[in-house]
């Protein structure tokens, strides 16, 4: 099986620890890696701000970086969603028969973390030790786009050490939004405050989620705070040992 | 009959867009303690509610299925249907006028009223008369209408606007509401209490004589079964059966998407709108009527205003499926923090983040297709699976084509996302670009950015910019490898 990794533009730039962790969890289950360096960024936030058609050229960029591949996995959810999602439907749009072949076919070979290592490895025991005090926040697009239900959580269940505990109104959106936290600053701002109550109620040291977007706006609340408490990705957890 | 290329909407009058973008008039709501409290409670009791009696049924996910379907074919055929159904009310006695928007409505209303010579209306809670203004136009011809739905009266009486498509005073907690009634009812009893039903009992006191003397009643519909010609009203406190059956005029508003083909599709939305609204198996009060019984006058309203132009965009006609219930109102994370009235329609929320753009033309109401995280929580709960994120995602880019027609300049945020495309789409700009993130190090310690990355930081710390892009890091480990 040849499996690419989907750095995601962010991770790339900003969280390169989250990306270095998936490489390593993967290759520590014997896995080969293998990172196309044509690949860029999905087009997501072009196309949820209503650029479509300067996501375009992206969209098109992402299908021949990944063409060849029998999995693709990125530590995003949301990215994946984009790809599974969004891609056919920008390509229908303009019409092109062949770019709305090859989205499809990369869209079905596409994975987020949590799916490709329970889906597709059949794994949860990863073999990781993490001893922290754990709160999981599962982000919008993982449950409501990819319906990964409870993977993460039985992943995250099997890690040595960790000290899990449930969030409480865990289901209800952190107030990041992409370009809503912009556009919208004080309601993205009024829902991060509830999510960072809920996380500070669980006593947790580290809040996880399996999108760096959502940890980037929850982590920027937390540390303009000054409680003391992280956001650490999934894919970091599960590749600790 | 096909809807494409018809001019989009071009409406006069209505309450369906604000004078303040959202994100201004959501800066003072999210401000207002007490407002936040009301609605944060309120949502989640409804939402538990719903929650609980849909996981009842075993076939919910067909049942829903099956009002999307019936929606959509209602849609496709909606000229043959509205004919029909205009054909059966005429035939029992009834009698159907067309308004193209809210001021041939408004006036279509007014003419039927004053040509009884009432000069007092009772209303049935309506969000089609909400929509057009209808209570104001009547006003202004000297017709005084009485909203006869506790929450609506508590609306009207604090003069005061409807923040929730069912729960118009959602806005309003028990002891606000006790000051309204204190301050506006003249017979109330002034040792009132804030008891929920005490409450209910002054404002049935205060109605109770309108009922009995009033003359004509407005109501909007639920439903209306073209095969018969059967309007249906479904409420909870059986004061719009007092109205819908008292005067002797009943003048009805519908939009023209509330039909349904047969009246055995009834079956399907009478289980699917009480648990997704209320949160009830079944509502208390369900009233149908056909045409007009003897003595009494039928009027039925057809209203556009702007539904055969959202009809004609194919990725944006399936909010015209919506049954009102509200059940995306009550889940979604932004509405519990903004409220109602930051959305400046009569339909808040989710939907009318999709609906109200598409009503007035996305030129009237810019910023509510960006009112949304796009977290899904409504698509989920809809009972006729309307894809709202999705939706949104497609409003957005009319938002931006609309700009785009009317500036020859790009704006900032133009600008910006077509240099992003520019160096994403290549791997060694983007490479470049990386290298730059790097050397702007410090990025934690910012403070001053200027818009939009200013509201970043008014709340969030940025993140440390790493030492290396993964990618940098990537094409070392690999030249390592192969020494
Ligand atoms: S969009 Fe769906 S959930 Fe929202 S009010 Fe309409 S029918 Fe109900």
């Amino acid at each position: 099986m040849r499996v690419a990794l989907f750095i995601t533009c962010l991770a790339d730039g900003l969280y390169p620890d989250v990306a270095k962790a998936t490489v390593g969890l993967l290759e520590r289950l014997g896995h080969e890696v293998e990172v196309p360096l044509q690949q860029s960024c999905c087009g997501q936030m072009h196309i949820n701000t209503g650029y479509p058609r300067e996501a375009v050229p992206l969209i098109r960029n992402h299908v021949d970086a990944f063409a060849g591949y029998d999995a693709i996995v990125a530590p995003s959810a949301s990215c994946t969603a984009s790809i599974r999602h969004q891609h056919g439907e920008v390509a229908s749009s303009i019409g092109d028969a062949s770019l709305i072949a090859s989205t499809a076919e990369i869209a079905a070979r596409t994975y987020e973390l949590s799916e490709f290592l329970t889906d597709v490895l059949e794994v949860t025991d990863v073999g990781a030790y993490y001893p922290h005090r754990v709160t999981y926040h599962p982000t919008c697009h993982s449950l409501r786009l990819l319906r990964v239900g409870d993977r993460p959580l039985q992943l995250l269940r099997q890690v040595r050490g960790i000290d899990l505990v449930e969030l409480p109104d865990a289901e209800s959106c952190c107030g990041f939004g992409g370009t809503f936290a912009l556009k919208n600053p004080d309601v993205s701002t009024a829902m991060l405050a509830d999510k960072m109550q809920n996380v500070l109620q669980t006593r947790a040291e580290v809040c996880a989620a399996g999108d760096s977007s959502c940890l980037m706006h929850i982590g920027g609340g937390l540390s303009r705070l000054k409680v003391g408490v992280r956001t650490v990705h999934l894919a970091e957890i599960l590749a600790s040992t | 009959m096909t809807f494409l290329g018809m001019p989009a909407a071009s409406l006069t009058g209505g309450n369906l867009d604000g004078e303040q973008p959202f994100p201004e008039a959501a800066r003072l709501s999210v401000g207002n303690a007490q407002l936040r409290r009301n609605l944060g409670a309120a949502t989640h009791t409804i939402r538990g509610k719903r929650a609980a009696v849909v996981s009842e049924l075993p076939d919910w996910q067909e049942l829903r299925a099956a009002g999307a379907a019936i929606k959509d074919d209602v849609l496709a055929n909606l000229e043959r249907y509205l004919l029909q159904l205009e054909q059966q009310v005429t035939a029992r006695g009834g009698t159907v006028h067309w308004a193209r928007d809210a001021q041939e409505a408004n006036r279509i209303v007014t003419d039927l009223v004053k040509a009884t010579g009432a000069s007092e209306v009772v209303k049935v809670k309506s969000m089609a008369t909400q929509e057009i203004g209808l209570n104001e136009a009547l006003e202004q011809a000297g017709i005084e209408a009485f909203e006869t739905d506790l929450a609506e009266l508590i609306v009207q009486l604090g003069h005061d606007k409807p923040s929730h498509i069912l729960v118009p005073a959602i806005h309003r907690n028990r002891s606000e509401i006790r000051e309204i009634f204190l301050r506006e009812m003249p017979d109330v009893d002034p040792a009132l209490t804030d008891v929920p039903a005490a409450l209910a009992e002054a404002a049935r006191g205060h109605l109770r004589r309108k009922f009995l003397t009033a003359e004509v009643a407005i109501s909007g519909a639920n439903f209306a079964v073209a095969e018969t010609g059967t309007l249906a009203v479904v409420e909870s406190e059986g004061n719009g059966r007092m109205c819908l059956t008292l005067p002797k005029t009943l003048i009805t508003v519908m939009g023209i998407e509330k039909l349904v083909p047969t009246w055995r599709d009834l079956e399907v939305f009478l289980q699917l709108l009480p648990r997704s609204s209320t949160g009830e198996r079944m509502n208390p009060y369900t009233s149908m009527w056909t045409g007009a019984v003897e003595g009494q006058q039928f009027h039925l309203v057809l209203l556009d205003n702007g539904r055969t132009a959202t009809l004609a965009d194919p990725q944006g006609r399936s909010a015209l499926r919506c049954i009102r219930c509200s059940a995306c109102l009550n889940v979604c994370p932004v509405y519990e923090r903004a409220g109602g009235h930051a959305y400046g329609s009569v339909y808040p929320g989710p939907i009318g983040a999709v609906l109200s753009p598409q009503l007035t033309g996305v030129d009237r109401n810019p910023s509510l297709p960006y009112a949304s995280t796009l977290c899904g929580a409504c698509y989920d709960v809809c009972p006729v699976a309307i894809d709202i994120p999705s939706m949104l995602v497609h409003l957005r880019a009319r938002v931006v084509d609309d700009k785009r027609e009317q500036h020859r300049l790009p704006s900032p945020e133009q600008a910006a996302m077509a240099a992003a495309s520019w160096t994403m789409r290549d791997s060694r700009r983007w490479t470049r670009a990386l290298r730059a993130v790097r050397l702007s190090k410090p990025l934690r310690g910012w403070r001053l950015l200027p818009p939009p990355l200013s509201s970043w930081i008014s709340s969030r710390d940025l993140p440390a910019a790493p030492a290396q892009s993964f990618r940098d890091w990537w094409t070392e480990r690999e030249k390592s490898r192969d020494e």
